[in-house]
C-alpha cells in the first residue's frame, strides 16, 4: 500500500511577527516547521506502517529550502520524500497548489492520501479536498481517528461539532487530519541519521504531466488585492453592578440602540 | 564547554535534551508526587531508539559506544533523575548479558532490549548483601537440565516493571565469593514474584522492589557465563555502568544549577538582581566550575572505558564518586541560591536535592568507591617500589 503525505513548511508561528504597517507576516528570519496538524497526518501514515505494509512517501511543495521539512519527516518515519519545486509553481494560489499537488501524486501514485486540516499559515483549509477533487477521487475531512484500514477500504471518524461520524469510503481517498488524531512521536537516532544521507527527489514542471497555463501565478483565479486584519470597530462598555442592575441598564442600552 | 562531540553523538546529544524538555519536563513533578513509573516516557525513549545506543548492530543496536549512551543518561538526568535512573538500570541489567552472555542469550535477548519491548533489571542487593556483595544468601541449585533458585533480592531498580532480570545467586555457598553465578530470569517463571515496592525520599519514579525466587526453576541454559563467575560478571559489570551514574551526577546538577542561575537573576532584594551579590556569584561560580570539572572526568574515563582500557575500576570509581559528591552539593546549593522558593515545590530544585542523595549511595557507596580506588592504589604503589 502506498500513502503519501502532503506536508507544508510554514514559518513557527509562535516566533512570527505582523509587519504593522502592510499587515503581512513578517517571515524574514523566522524559524521553518512542519505545518502542525500535517505532524499529525504523517504519524498516522507511520502507525499504519506497524501494521501492514505500507511505503510512506512525503510530499511537499515550496522552495529548495523546504528540504529541510522534508528530511525531518524523514526522521520521524517517512520511507521517501519528494520536493515539487520550479520557478513556474511561485505565486499559487490554493487552486494552482492544490492542482499541481495532485499532478503529482498521480506520478507518484497513492492509495491514501493523507492532509492536515489547515495549515497555520494560510488557513484556508481548501488545499486537501480540492486536491481530491482534481483527483477525481473521494475525501474525507477532520478525521480524529482511522478505525480500520482494508485493502480496498477505509472506515474513519469524522469531527465534528457535536459528537463524530463514522465515514467508509473506498480507496483511493484523500483524509485531512485534526491534532485529536494522535500525539506525533519524535524522531528516532536512526531516523535522523537517515535523514541525514537520504536522497530527496525533485520533481519539476515536466515531471508531472501538467498543463503549463494552470500552474504558478498564470494558473491562480484568485488576485490579493490587499491583505489586512479588519479593524475593530464596535464600541464597548463593561456594565457593572449586581445582577439586577445589570440586567436593568443592558435592558436600557439594548433600547437606548434600537435593538429592542 | 564544547567537548568536540562527533556528529552522532550531537545528534544523541540534542535528542535525548528535546525529549527531556518536552516529555520529561511538564510531568516530572507530577510523577514524583505520585511515585509513577513513567511508561509513556519509557515507550517514548524505546521508540527514539535510545535503549539501542550500546547494542552490537547484529543484535538490533545502533553499535555505539558507552560514551554516547551517557550523553542521553546525562540529558535525561538534567530533567528527572527518576526517569534517567529507569532508563540507566535498565542498562545495568543488560550489560552482563552484553559482557558475558552466550551467543544464543544475546540472539534471544538484546533485539528485544534493544528496541524497549522489554525492559531489564540487574539484581544483586539482599537485606544481608549491600556493600558486602559476598553476603548473597539467595541460592541456586542445579538440578538436572534446571537451576532452582530461592531467596529474596532487595531494592532493585524496575524490579516488577521489567521483564528480564539478571540475577547474582550462589551456586556453591562453600566456595564463598566463587560460589556465586549470574542468571537470566524471565518475569512470570512460576516461582519468581515481587514483593515490597519502597517508599522513597527521592527518584519516586522509579521502581524499587524486592524480588522473591520460590522454587523458582529456569533452564540450565539461562545461566551467564559459568558456573562460579558470578562476581566477577557483577563487577565487571558495575565497572561499566559506573560512568552511567557520575553521568547523572552531572545532569542533575545541571539541571539545578540552570534552575537556580536564572531564578538569581530574577529575584531582587535590596533593589537589586540577587546574582549582584557576590556571596551569591561565588556560590554559582563553585557550581559551575565543579559541574564542568564532573563532565570532563566523566567523559574522559567514559572515553577511556571505550577505548578498551582492560582494569577501569579506579577510573570508573573515581568518575562515579566524583560526579555524585558533585551533584549532591550542587543541589544543596541550589536551593540555598533560591532562598525559601528553593524549599518550595512549585521550584524543581527541592526534588532535585532528594534525588540526588541516591547517587552516592546506589552501585556502590561513595565510601566503597573510595575503598576501590584506594586498593588500585595500593596495587600500583606495590609495582612501583
Ligand atoms: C494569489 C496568491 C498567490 C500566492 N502566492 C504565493 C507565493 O508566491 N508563495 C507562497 O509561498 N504562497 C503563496 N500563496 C499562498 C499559497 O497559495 C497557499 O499557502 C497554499 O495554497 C496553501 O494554502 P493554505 O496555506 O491555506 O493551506 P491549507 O489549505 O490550509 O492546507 C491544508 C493542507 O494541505 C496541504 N498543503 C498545503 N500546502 C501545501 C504545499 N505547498 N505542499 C504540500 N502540501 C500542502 C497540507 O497537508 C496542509 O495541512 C499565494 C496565495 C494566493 C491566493
Ligand atoms: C533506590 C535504590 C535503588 C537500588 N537499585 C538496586 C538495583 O537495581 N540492583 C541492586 O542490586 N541493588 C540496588 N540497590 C542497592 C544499593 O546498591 C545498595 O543500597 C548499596 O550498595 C549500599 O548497600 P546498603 O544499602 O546495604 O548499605 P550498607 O552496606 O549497609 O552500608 C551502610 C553504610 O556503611 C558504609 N560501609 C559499608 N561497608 C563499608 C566499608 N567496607 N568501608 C567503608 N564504609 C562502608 C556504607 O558506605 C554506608 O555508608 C538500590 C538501592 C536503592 C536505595
Amino acid at each position: 500500500m502506498k500513502i503519501v503525505v502532503c506536508i507544508k513548511q510554514v514559518p513557527d508561528t509562535a516566533e512570527i511577527k505582523i509587519n504593522p504597517e502592510t499587515n503581512t507576516l513578517m517571515r524574514e528570519g523566522v524559524p521553518s516547521i512542519i505545518n502542525p496538524f500535517d505532524l499529525h497526518a504523517l504519524e498516522a501514515a507511520v502507525r499504519l506502517k506497524e501494521q501492514r505494509t505500507v511505503r510512506v512517501t512525503v510530499l511537499t511543495m515550496g522552495p529548495p529550502q523546504a528540504e529541510g521539512a522534508l528530511r525531518e519527516a524523514i526522521s520521524l518515519g517517512a520511507d521517501d520524500a519528494v520536493l515539487l519545486s520550479d520557478r513556474a509553481f511561485a505565486g499559487s494560489d490554493t487552486w494552482a497548489t492544490s492542482y499541481t499537488l495532485a499532478k503529482a501524486i498521480s506520478t507518484i501514485g497513492a492509495d491514501i492520501v493523507l492532509c492536515g486540516k489547515q495549515a497555520i499559515d494560510g488557513d484556508t483549509a481548501q488545499v486537501g479536498p480540492e486536491t481530491a477533487e482534481f483527483l477525481d477521487i473521494p475525501h474525507i475531512s477532520y478525521v480524529r481517528k482511522i478505525e480500520s484500514v482494508e485493502d480496498t477500504m477505509i472506515k474513519v471518524q469524522r469531527l465534528m461539532d457535536e459528537g463524530y461520524d463514522v465515514v467508509q469510503s473506498s480507496l483511493p481517498v484523500l483524509l485531512t487530519v485534526v491534532k485529536e488524531l494522535n500525539i506525533p512521536r519524535m524522531p528516532s537516532i536512526r531516523g535522523i541519521l537517515q535523514s541525514k544521507k537520504c536522497e530527496i527527489r525533485t520533481l519539476g514542471k515536466d515531471d508531472i504531466n501538467a498543463d503549463e497555463n494552470d500552474l504558478g501565478l498564470k494558473g491562480s483565479p484568485t488576485q490579493v488585492k490587499n491583505i489586512f486584519a479588519p479593524e475593530s470597530t464596535a464600541e464597548k462598555k463593561m456594565i457593572e453592578g449586581t445582577a439586577e442592575e445589570k440586567v436593568e441598564s443592558l435592558l436600557g442600552e439594548l433600547k437606548k440602540i434600537k435593538c429592542l | 564547554m564544547d567537548y568536540f562531540l562527533n556528529e552522532n553523538q550531537q545528534i544523541i546529544r540534542d535528542l535525548a535534551r528535546r525529549i527531556a524538555d518536552e516529555r520529561v519536563m511538564p510531568v516530572r513533578a507530577e510523577l514524583d508526587e505520585k511515585g509513577e513509573f513513567p511508561w509513556d516516557i519509557m515507550r517514548t525513549i524505546a521508540q527514539s531508539d535510545m535503549m539501542a545506543i550500546n547494542i552490537p548492530t547484529e543484535y538490533g543496536g545502533l553499535g555505539m559506544g558507552g560514551f554516547e549512551f551517557i550523553l542521553a543518561v546525562e540529558e535525561l538526568s538534567r530533567a528527572c533523575l527518576g526517569v534517567s535512573t529507569t532508563f540507566a538500570a535498565n542498562a545495568l541489567g543488560t550489560y552482563p548479558i552484553l559482557l558475558y552472555g552466550s551467543e544464543k542469550q544475546k540472539k534471544k535477548y538484546l533485539p528485544d532490549i534493544a528496541s524497549g519491548k522489554r525492559l531489564v533489571a540487574f539484581a544483586l542487593t539482599e537485606a544481608t548483601a549491600g556493600s558486602d556483595a559476598a553476603g548473597v544468601q539467595t541460592t541456586a541449585k542445579l538440578e538436572g537440565n534446571e537451576y532452582v533458585l530461592n531467596g529474596t533480592k532487595q531494592w532493585i531498580t524496575n524490579g516488577g516493571e521489567a521483564e528480564i532480570y539478571t540475577v547474582i545467586a550462589m551456586t556453591d555457598k562453600n566456595r564463598g565469593a566463587r560460589g556465586a553465578s549470574a542468571f537470566v530470569v524471565e518475569k512470570d517463571t512460576p516461582g519468581f514474584s515481587f514483593g515490597k515496592k519502597e517508599d522513597k525520599l527521592g527518584i519516586r519514579a522509579s521502581s524499587t522492589r524486592e524480588l522473591v525466587f520460590e522454587n523458582c526453576r529456569i533452564p540450565k541454559e539461562n545461566l551467564i557465563a559459568r558456573q562460579g563467575m558470578g562476581f566477577i560478571v557483577a563487577m565487571k559489570t558495575l565497572d561499566k555502568s559506573r560512568t552511567g551514574v557520575g553521568a547523572q551526577g552531572v545532569g542533575v546538577a545541571q539541571g539545578a544549577f540552570d534552575a537556580s542561575a536564572l531564578y538569581a537573576k530574577e529575584r531582587h532584594q535590596f533593589g537589586t538582581p540577587v546574582i549582584s551579590f557576590q556571596a551569591v556569584q561565588h556560590m554559582l561560580a563553585n557550581m559551575a566550575t565543579e559541574i564542568e570539572a564532573a563532565r570532563s572526568l566523566v567523559y574522559s574515563v567514559s572515553r577511556y572505558v571505550d577505548g578498551g582500557a582492560k582494569d577501569v575500576s579506579k577510573e570508573s570509581a573515581m568518575a562515579k564518586l566524583f560526579a555524585t559528591d558533585v551533584a549532591m552539593k550542587v543541589t544543596v546549593d541550589a536551593v540555598q541560591v533560591m532562598g525559601g522558593s528553593g524549599y518550595m515545590k512549585e521550584y524543581p530544585v527541592e526534588k532535585m536535592m532528594r534525588d540526588a542523595k541516591i547517587l552516592q549511595i546506589y552501585e556502590g557507596t561513595n565510601q566503597i568507591q573510595r575503598n576501590v580506588i584506594g586498593q588500585s592504589l595500593i596495587k600500583e604503589t606495590a609495582k612501583k617500589k
